[in-house]
């Protein structure tokens, strides 16, 4: 059965003064329609840069060095900016933490969403903001039509997300990346927007890549989840298992020291120092300097990704079993 | 009267922002005439609660609720408009700033954002020995390095490094050099407005496992400003649930999650994400957050409550006590 | 050392280290204000000693020319000086001015700034007021005024030996409003940061907060308008100058010569007004491209550590 998106040993360097810093290190992952992957990891761990290159959006002095992605079967990592614009907006979307970074706030809603399909497709005016009007709906804002003629400021953050949500879906596209969506909104809103993308995932057949540091979101929200730790995928599999059965340190480590969570003792589990960034990556396995059950192989050898055993899920870790 | 037990005591406080601009941009036309409106943002509004000593108080609630200005208000960052707060007893917030020196070594603050937090063009030395110099005004030099040796060891961060400057450090670390500067000058009572927000999940670990072994050792007295319930159910001893700048509701913090009683709170801890149960299907509240500009009339919270009835759409509901040390300000319970 | 290894390995360095603008512009920078510092070293002659020059020789073209000679490699001006050492001496007086009244404009608006922007309130507008007023007042009008003045009050004798104070106070008090501006955007920018919310629940009062805390994080932009400064400062006195109302003759500066020169032009004697001149504009040239470059290099959000 063919994948939505493959993505197949994705590389990614950054070429700074010092030399060429590898911010992805080999991440491979698959995603199916209406399958909801989330992409977790601690600031730094490269799931933003991942969401980024899948549609070639990395600014200098990032780049692709290595790997492939293949959308709807199609390589797509080395396509000319032509083709990536045509693919951009029309059949992979992406959403942003800052609804103000999609939104020009001198332009009305109107305005930015008939100039974003007009520049896509071969459509009239007239037929452009019926399409609007249309998605607007579609994301719960109440009388889309009045709406069509206010700015961005006009709208409330959770309105303005739902705004962004209906731009990204204009062209009906098969994929949607959304980078930490929700984070910025109030808890109340953020539940109505995770609602609303679970929806529309059901009803447009659409893949969603949920980027996100919040577990607790993303185990509400997704099937899949991807855990990432200085540029790699640690750990991969069905969201229930990750979730209540997590087989590395760090998953482990981190679940354990989300407070309100499993844990409600006096102190809070916490992993020692900081994630490494790019500068400092160990040798061997990445976690192994904060890791409880690291032993010597752990520092010479980086890990791959193997199957633990449970349905789907994998782990890189020398230390599988031996736990 | 201030209770007896109380570490710190509000009553009635009300802060205001006035915005209203300069003189002309207060002119508008309205019917056809002109008319000079002022806007005020009614940040805070009739606040009353009491922290007990050796108490970690949370004050929780969404973005606009008024907890950050609450705050700096009981500090007196800003000046409040009616209303009195109490410290031990004694009233401080009509105190010149002379008077108000020996409690502001006594009544600390950390912040939010780690990277606004520390000066830039200060190093840590300087930033850790600022507040030693100010309220030891004979102290020597080698007693001010010590302290601020132990200080930084308290908190986890190198004394060496002392020389260089924020930028050179983590997030993580800044936070930490910012708990150390409000250790410094060995305070009672600190005031912590979402100190860990802005950390990743493993590092807000262990600053809150600091946090709480810095009270323990030094039987501190906090009150937690944060929007992150988890970390409320954590570590809180009570709870205050803030909506608009009022207090709906205000309970030890087992209870307020076990039976959370106002419309409001229900709604909050339906909608928090938690790992590892199914999401029962959270209460959608109507409409969008008002602004506190145009405050609602009666209970704030009507617009978007299920129950709201005729009586909260015009008297205000006092906050009263539905259950032992449980307070609530609904009509309905 | 701490310091230096610091700068050695800072972005500042490195970035400046690829822009050949930066490096040739500094170099040539370098150069000029070595030289013009140098002045009664490196220059030929000293032309404020009347003794070393002859009316006899004035208007000779330069050396390689007809009718030049050795003695003179630029030829020489209108009273005999020679004009490669006036040159020099010239771009001496021009540099002090021009320094001198940023110094002083830095001095005036900082102050203004600061207090503007930190304690707000009708302070705030008052001083603000005042400084809208002092930008209106177009610089010429009050130069023309002021040297008017004061050569009626004091004589043109006492009027040459305080030409460069006066000049310097003039600049000095036209452009300050600059600097008022931009350090009170910065102030209000960083007065609502946290860390100055520390300092005060710490207990400190405005002024250790105003002078220790937020002066040292407005010098980033006081540093990017100085170098501008510094170029329009050269080139107010320059215009000023050559209008006569400036440096005279007998101390003149790079404006003051093109002036003298301007009226023998179509009588021959170009080079009076062109060396002057070029020099004038390479000088102010390489002061605003070190300026660009030190603008971009500062700039928080092109800064990547």
């Amino acid at each position: 059965m063919a994948h939505l998106l493959e993505v197949k040993d994705l590389e990614v360097k950054f070429a700074l003064r010092f030399g060429d810093l590898t911010a992805i290190d080999g991440v491979s992952f698959t995603l199916d329609k209406r399958e909801k992957l989330g992409l977790v990891g601690e600031s730094g761990a490269g799931k933003s840069v991942t969401g980024f290159a899948i549609i070639n959006l990395l600014s200098k002095p990032g780049y692709i060095s290595g790997g492939k992605i293949l959308f709807e079967e199609e390589e797509i990592t080395r396509l000319s900016q032509e083709e990536l614009r045509d693919l951009r907006g029309n059949r992979i979307s992406m959403i942003f933490q800052d609804p103000m970074m999609t939104l020009n706030p001198v332009l009305t809603i109107g305005t930015q969403m008939v100039e974003t399909l007009m520049a896509h497709q071969n459509i009239s005016q007239t037929d452009a903001m019926a399409v609007a009007v249309e998605k607007l709906r579609k994301v719960y804002i109440p009388s889309p039509e009045k709406r069509l003629s206010q700015y961005p400021h006009e709208f409330s953050g959770g309105m303005r997300q739902r705004i962004v949500i209906a731009i990204a879906m204009l062209a009906n596209p098969s994929l949607i990346i959304a980078d930490e969506p929700s984070t910025a909104l109030d808890v109340t809103i953020q539940a109505g927007i995770m609602d609303l993308l679970i929806e529309l995932c059901e009803t447009e057949n659409m893949g969603l890549i949920l980027i996100t540091h919040d577990l607790a979101v993303v185990s509400q929200v997704t099937e899949k989840i991807a855990v990432m730790y200085a540029g790699k995928i640690i750990e991969i599999g069905p969201t229930e298992i990750i979730i209540n059965k997590p087989k590395h340190p760090y998953t482990q480590g981190l679940l354990k020291s989300i407070p309100g969570g499993f844990q409600s003792g006096t102190r809070l589990n916490q992993i020692p120092g900081m994630m490494p960034t790019l500068t400092d990556i160990p040798p061997g396995c990445a976690f192994h300097p904060r890791c409880g059950v690291s032993t010597a192989v752990c520092e010479m050898e980086t890990p791959l990704l193997v199957s633990t055993g449970e349905r789907d899920q994998m782990i890189a870790c020398h230390m599988l079993g031996k736990v | 009267m201030p209770s007896a037990n109380g570490l710190l005591d509000i009553r009635n406080l009300v802060k205001h922002f006035d915005i209203s601009g300069g003189l002309l941009d207060q002119f508008r036309f309205e019917n056809g005439k002109l008319v000079r409106r002022r806007t005020t943002v009614k940040a805070v509004n009739n606040v009353t609660f009491n922290v007990k000593p050796g108490e970690t108080f949370s004050v929780v609630g969404e973005s606009g609720c008024g907890k950050s200005t609450l705050a700096r208000t009981i500090l007196r960052l800003y000046p409040p408009n009616a209303g009195e707060i109490y410290y031990r007893g004694k009233r401080i917030d009509k105190l010149t700033q002379e008077k108000m020196l020996p409690y502001r070594a006594k009544m600390q603050m950390i912040f939010q954002d780690p990277y606004a937090s520390l000066n830039p063009r200060m190093t840590v030395q300087k930033t850790l020995e600022e507040p030693v110099y100010f309220h030891n005004k004979s102290i020597s030099s080698t007693e001010v390095k010590e302290r601020v040796a132990t200080v930084m060891e308290l908190v986890g961060v190198d004394p060496k490094w002392a020389g260089r400057y924020p930028h050179e450090f983590s997030g993580g670390q800044r936070q930490r050099i910012s708990i150390a500067r409000a250790l410094t000058v060995d305070p009672e009572f600190i005031v912590a407005d979402e100190p860990v927000s802005a950390l990743d999940v493993s590092i807000q670990a262990q600053i809150l496992n600091l946090l709480m072994d810095a009270q323990q050792e030094r039987g501190l007295t906090y009150m937690f400003i944060t929007h992150d319930l988890g970390v409320v159910k954590h570590i809180s001893s009570r709870v205050a649930v803030m909506y608009l700048g009022m207090v709906c509701e205000l309970a030890p913090a087992a209870e307020l999650f076990q039976t959370p009683m106002h419309p409001y709170t229900q709604a909050l801890l339906s909608a928090i994400p938690v790992i590892g149960k199914l999401k029962p299907k959270h209460i959608q509240l109507r409409g969008e957050v008002p602004t506190p500009i145009n405050l609602p009339s009666g209970c704030v919270f009507h617009g978007r409550c299920l129950y709201a009835k005729e009586e909260c759409r015009e008297h205000v509901p006092p906050l009263r006590e539905v259950n032992t040390d449980h307070f609530a300000a609904c009509f309905l319970l | 050392m701490k310091t230096w290894e610091r700068f050695r390995k800072s972005y500042l360095l490195y970035s400046f280290k690829r822009d050949p603008i930066a490096v040739v512009s500094s170099v040539v920078l370098a150069l000029l204000v070595g030289v013009s510092l140098l002045a009664p070293v490196v220059a030929p002659y000293n032309t404020y000693d009347t003794s070393t020059f002859d009316i006899m020789d004035a208007e000779t073209p330069p050396s390689w020319m007809e009718g030049g000679n050795t003695d003179f490699i630029l030829g020489t001006d209108i009273q005999g000086r020679c004009l490669l050492s006036t040159m020099i001496f010239g771009l001496r007086v021009s540099l002090l001015i021009g320094c001198g009244a940023v110094l002083l404009q830095a001095f005036i608006g900082i102050l203004f700034g600061l207090f503007s922007g930190y304690l707000g309130g009708k302070l705030d507008s008052f001083l603000m007021r005042i400084t809208d007023i002092q930008f209106s007042i177009p610089y010429l009008i009050v130069a023309i005024f002021t040297s008017a003045i004061f050569k009626l009050a004091f004589g043109v004798g006492r009027y040459e030996d305080l030409a460069i104070p006066l000049l310097i106070i003039i600049i000095g008090v036209a452009h300050w409003p600059i600097y008022a501006r931009t350090v009170r955007a910065s102030v209000l920018g960083e007065k609502n940061k946290e860390y100055v919310e520390a300092a005060r629940v710490i207990g400190l009062s405005r002024w250790p907060i105003m002078y220790r805390h937020i002066l040292p994080n407005t010098m980033t932009s006081v540093l990017v308008i100085s170098t501008i400064q510094v170029a329009e400062a050269v080139m107010s006195e320059a215009a000023l100058s050559f209008l006569g109302l400036g440096m005279p003759i007998t101390k003149p500066s790079l404006g003051s010569l093109i002036r003298s020169g301007f009226e023998y032009i179509f009588s021959g004697s170009w080079w009076i007004t062109f060396f002057p001149g070029v020099l004038l504009v390479v000088f102010i040239l390489v002061i605003l491209l070190l300026g660009d470059w030190l603008r971009d290099v500062l700039n928080p959000k092109l800064y990547k550590g």
